[in-house]
């Protein structure tokens, strides 16, 4: 879980239809971006940084599954199993009555689980301790993280990065934590996007 | 190909002003950093004191009993149920905004969305009162909860409408809140990442639980969005429908009927979208917002009401033709004797109603009442006491005469604690209000920065340029080359 102090180069871009070809370009010169900061979400940044898509909605489905399973084996156990309860003379084992129960519990299993995956997942929590690459990065501007390894020319990058239409450019080390989120292995190379 | 997709410039901008993503900012989130003003201490203060006023008619009510209401062995849902269903109602309209508009993609959400669902919160939290404290022996409101306990029957019955609600009211309060929290999470970072003081930037670092703005996050935050959206959307309907349920499984004449789950549904969006406009017409007044809630989104939302309106006439009629033409004798009786009877103890309730929600929002038919704000403001105040008679009708109209001719009860009439209860409800409701507008960013900042480029009144004006130059273009491509 622990991580060392890392150094990144950090580039801050004002507008989102320049950030666009930088991420490209960074991408095609062979640099791996840590993460992109943005104040909103960019539709199809993701796309273009190559990451994969969000498996959110399938964890969402597995509670909601687990919410309709615990609602429907519960009731009909406590109704024809535990206690049953004689209501003027109506059926135990009454589905059509319990589906408004049913219903509900999937939503709220559903919900919670999602709610706390996403937190989870994004190491959200009060009281937990982020590096922010810039201040502005929750206000108006697009912040570019890059990892520099040992073989990266530290000044070849930001130049690369003015280049590319970065307003800021500067370096900073950060401790790359459990919290501060790694997404290499989420992240395919440009090649491999491309198929070569 | 142009990253950004402009908007068409037939549709009038969701955003007015020469506005940049930092402005933005400025805009919704400068007041929260400065002191409130004095209109701002005189609502708060004055929302304290209902709140404390009904504190006390609840401290009556629980010392000497439900007898402190003036409610009788025939009619013994009165005040309280009506103001429960009254307040479940207008609890409806954030969720809606906030989950149908977004699947139905309605950029004009982002405007109100934030404002909306905190009411649907608060609102839901003052419906929660009246069945708590209804129960008399509010020290026992446990026995709700589904848990084996050594009380004779083991269980709770789930076969019961009541017990449906307790699912229903509890899981929407909370997925409501859910869904609210998470669009908060980057808003708060935002306020964080703009304070001055040592305090708030501790009290926004912990509300904004270490929020940065990466795009692996923002991916995953959309996703959740949309998935709570699509869960959000049938709990909204299912919520009103198994209040309704409460009514329509009884065998009480003007309860019985099938078609109260729809016709509960539209009354709760109704009066919830009512209630939005009488807060956000003082809101965008008093926090400058005009910008961002625009005339447009007013008249959106009175589109609306005039719709929901409509249907909720429909099945006030529906409901009587069907009264008359099922030949239940006592069916009839409850809605041509004891509501459409003019004459009737409370037959005037009834053409009150008729008056408040069919009647009277057929004026939003017209463009020009539509973006009326002042017209916006008392027809949303008209509405919403239309759909408490509502409620009281429903209710009251249906028990006060019931199969026992002698024990007929013919003039109920709240006492004070009933109404304190009530008031301090309003008082409740006002004081999360005051808090919240005071507090958080009341409109959606990141979701309104995401629409600027395609919606803002600044940036739609390049749309013309670009219409012009791919009108062409479709010429030059498409046209020209098919006569060839």
């Amino acid at each position: 879980m622990a991580g060392g102090i890392k150094k990144f180069v950090v580039g801050s871009f004002e507008d989102e239809a320049v950030l666009f070809p930088a991420v490209k370009n960074v991408r095609k010169a062979g640099y791996k971006i840590h993460d992109v900061y943005t104040p909103f979400p960019v539709h199809g940044l993701d796309h273009a940084m190559g990451l994969r898509e969000t498996s959110l909605h399938t964890a969402g489905f597995i509670f909601a599954a687990t919410g309709t399973t615990t609602a429907l084996s519960c009731i009909s156990w406590i109704f024809t199993k535990d206690w049953p309860l004689n209501i003027g003379g109506k059926p135990h084992f009454a589905i059509p009555a319990w589906i408004p129960i049913t219903f509900e519990l999937t939503v709220l299993f559903s919900a919670v689980g999602m709610v706390l995956t996403f937190c989870y997942l994004c190491q959200l929590s009060p009281f937990v301790k982020k590096h922010h690459f810039h201040a502005r990065a929750t206000d108006d501007l697009f912040v570019m993280a890059i990892e520099c390894t040992e073989k990266t020319n530290e000044a070849e990058l930001i130049n690369f990065l003015e280049k590319s239409g970065a307003q800021e450019v500067n370096v900073q080390m950060a401790e790359t934590g459990w919290w501060i989120g790694r997404y290499d292995r989420e992240q395919k190379l440009y090649r491999e996007e491309l198929g070569y | 190909m142009s990253l950004l997709k402009y908007e068409s410039q037939t549709r009038e901008p969701l955003i007015d002003g020469e506005k940049n993503y930092h402005q933005i900012t400025e805009d919704i989130i400068t007041p929260i950093e400065l002191k409130p003003s004095k209109l701002w201490y005189v609502g708060f203060f004055i929302s304290v004191g209902l709140l404390l006023f009904g504190a006390y008619s609840v401290y009556r009510e629980v010392t000497y009993g439900i007898g402190q209401w003036n409610l009788n062995k025939t009619i013994g849902w009165g005040w309280d149920i009506t103001n429960f269903v009254w307040w479940v109602g207008i609890g409806h309209a954030g969720t809606l905004i906030s989950a149908i508009l977004l699947l139905f993609r309605q950029g004009w959400r982002t405007g109100v969305n934030r404002a909306a669902e905190a009411m649907t919160i608060f609102a839901v939290m003052c419906a929660g009162q009246f069945p708590i404290w209804h129960m008399g022996r509010v020290w026992m409101a446990f026995f709700v909860l589904p848990y084996a306990n050594s009380r004779g029957p083991l269980w709770v019955n789930f076969n019961s409408p009541l017990l449906w609600d307790v699912f229903a009211i509890s899981t929407y309060f909370t997925v409501s809140l859910l869904f609210w929290y998470s669009g908060l999470l980057p808003d708060m970072a935002t306020v964080r990442d703009r304070a001055k003081t040592k305090l708030r930037k501790l009290l926004y670092g912990v509300a904004s639980f270490g929020w940065t703005g990466s795009t692996k996050h923002w991916q995953r935050h959309e996703s959740l969005s949309l998935v709570l959206a699509g869960l959000s959307t049938p709990l909204v309907l299912s919520v009103h429908t198994i209040v309704s349920f409460d009514f329509a499984t009884s065998v009480i004449p003007g309860w019985h009927t099938t078609i109260f789950p729809p016709y509960f549904v539209a009354g709760a969006v109704f009066s919830g979208f009512a209630m939005v406009q009488t807060l956000l017409i003082v809101v965008r007044k008093v926090m400058g917002l005009q910008d961002y809630i625009t005339l447009g989104h007013i008249e959106a939302m009175n589109k609306v009401i005039v719709l929901t309106g409509s249907i909720v006439g429909c099945a006030y009629l529906t409901e009587l033709f069907i009264a008359w033409y099922g030949q239940n004798p006592y069916e009839w009786y409850a809605f041509s004797q004891n509501r459409a009877n003019i004459f009737s103890p409370y037959g005037w309730s009834y053409w009150l109603m008729m008056f408040c929600n069919v009647v009277s929002p057929q004026l939003f038919w017209s463009r020009k009442l539509r973006r009326n704000i002042t017209v916006t403001f008392f027809m949303s105040v008209v509405v919403n006491i239309g759909m408490w008679y509502e409620r009281f009708v429903i209710i009251v109209t249906s028990i006060y005469r019931d199969f026992l001719p002698s024990s007929w009860s013919t003039y109920y009439t709240p006492s004070i604690w009933e109404i304190g209860f009530y008031l301090g409800t309003f008082g409740l409701f006002f004081t999360c209000f005051f808090l919240f507008a005071k507090y958080f960013p009341v409109v959606a900042v990141a979701e309104v920065k995401s629409i600027l480029k395609t919606s803002g009144e600044n940036y739609k004006a390049k749309m013309t340029e670009i219409e012009k130059s791919d009108a062409e273009k479709f010429y030059v491509e498409e046209v020209a080359h098919a006569h060839h």
